[in-house]
């Protein structure tokens, strides 16, 4: 019933020079999205992937087990000493992720031009 | 003394986790046609899934024997929606979450929905069955006088 996750990973390089990995997610995010989301971050490799950058602009539907994901992915990241932004979310996520207060430890950005531009 | 009309739109779900979306676009479809602002529908959306979702994997312990109701109330000027279950209810309120205490592996991770719940919409209670099951959460949101 739920939409599957799909994920993928993209290497570019920002306008200042550095190397910024982007996560892009498509369909929901979810309990069942495990894999998609904690198991794409964690086949990255941790030396080289120091900026991380999660691509929600196909993603409609996050609950609070999806949240809870990219909570995990957040707690990893800090212990590997990564950076994580992220943009592409609706106004509401926006909101919400603001909320639960994800947004200390993750930048949002409207659009990926503007995370690139910042990165 | 006039007597306010309401309409009610009733879902039942089976306790099978996706099919919290069934309600929350049902609940989406009636917030439209009273007027409500796509903001406003957006959060009852997400309060309305969680409710479902807490009623599924909670109440009803994803047993599919049992399902979840959603009534939903359209009164003049506010729409009430209860989600019902078979658990025996929340004895507790929800608190709010703690991103630090998350980051540092002091609280878990997940346990986000009720708080999304209360803090999305303007009214929510959680009723607990007085025969320790039918328990239910109670949701209203408000039509702002401008978008009436």
């Amino acid at each position: 019933m739920q939409s599957e996750t799909k994920s993928h990973v993209d290497q570019l390089t920002s306008p200042a020079g550095h190397p910024v990995t982007v996560l892009r997610f498509e369909g929901d995010i979810a309990s069942t999205s495990k894999d998609a989301v904690l198991g794409t971050y964690q086949a990255l490799p941790k030396a080289t992937a120091k900026l991380i950058l999660l691509d929600f602009t196909k993603v409609d539907y996050i609950n609070s087990s999806g949240i809870a994901l990219v909570i995990q992915l957040l707690i990893e990241a800090s212990n590997s000493g990564q950076k994580v932004y992220a943009y592409g979310l609706s106004a509401h996520f926006v909101k919400v992720f603001t909320m639960v207060g994800i947004t200390k430890y993750a930048g949002l950005f409207p659009s990926q031009a503007e995370a690139m531009a910042a990165l | 003394m006039s007597k306010v009309k309401t309409t009610n739109v009733e879902v039942r779900l089976p306790s099978r986790m996706g099919f919290e979306k069934v309600a929350m676009s049902t609940a989406a479809s009636v917030a439209k046609l009273m007027g409500f602002r796509e903001d406003r529908i957006e959060d009852l959306k997400t309060a309305v899934a969680e409710a479902c979702i807490n009623a599924i994997e909670h109440g009803n312990r994803l047993n599919e024997k049992l399902s979840v109701g959603v009534v939903m109330s359209a009164g003049e000027d506010s729409l009430e929606v209860k989600v019902i279950d078979d658990g025996k209810g929340m004895k507790t309120q929800p608190a709010k979450p703690d991103i630090d205490r998350k980051m540092h592996g002091e609280e878990d991770p997940r346990g986000m929905g009720m708080f999304l719940i209360q803090a999305l919409v303007d009214e929510a209670e959680w009723v607990a069955g007085t025969d320790g099951k039918s328990s239910y959460v109670r949701l209203v949101i408000r039509l702002d006088k401008e978008q009436a």
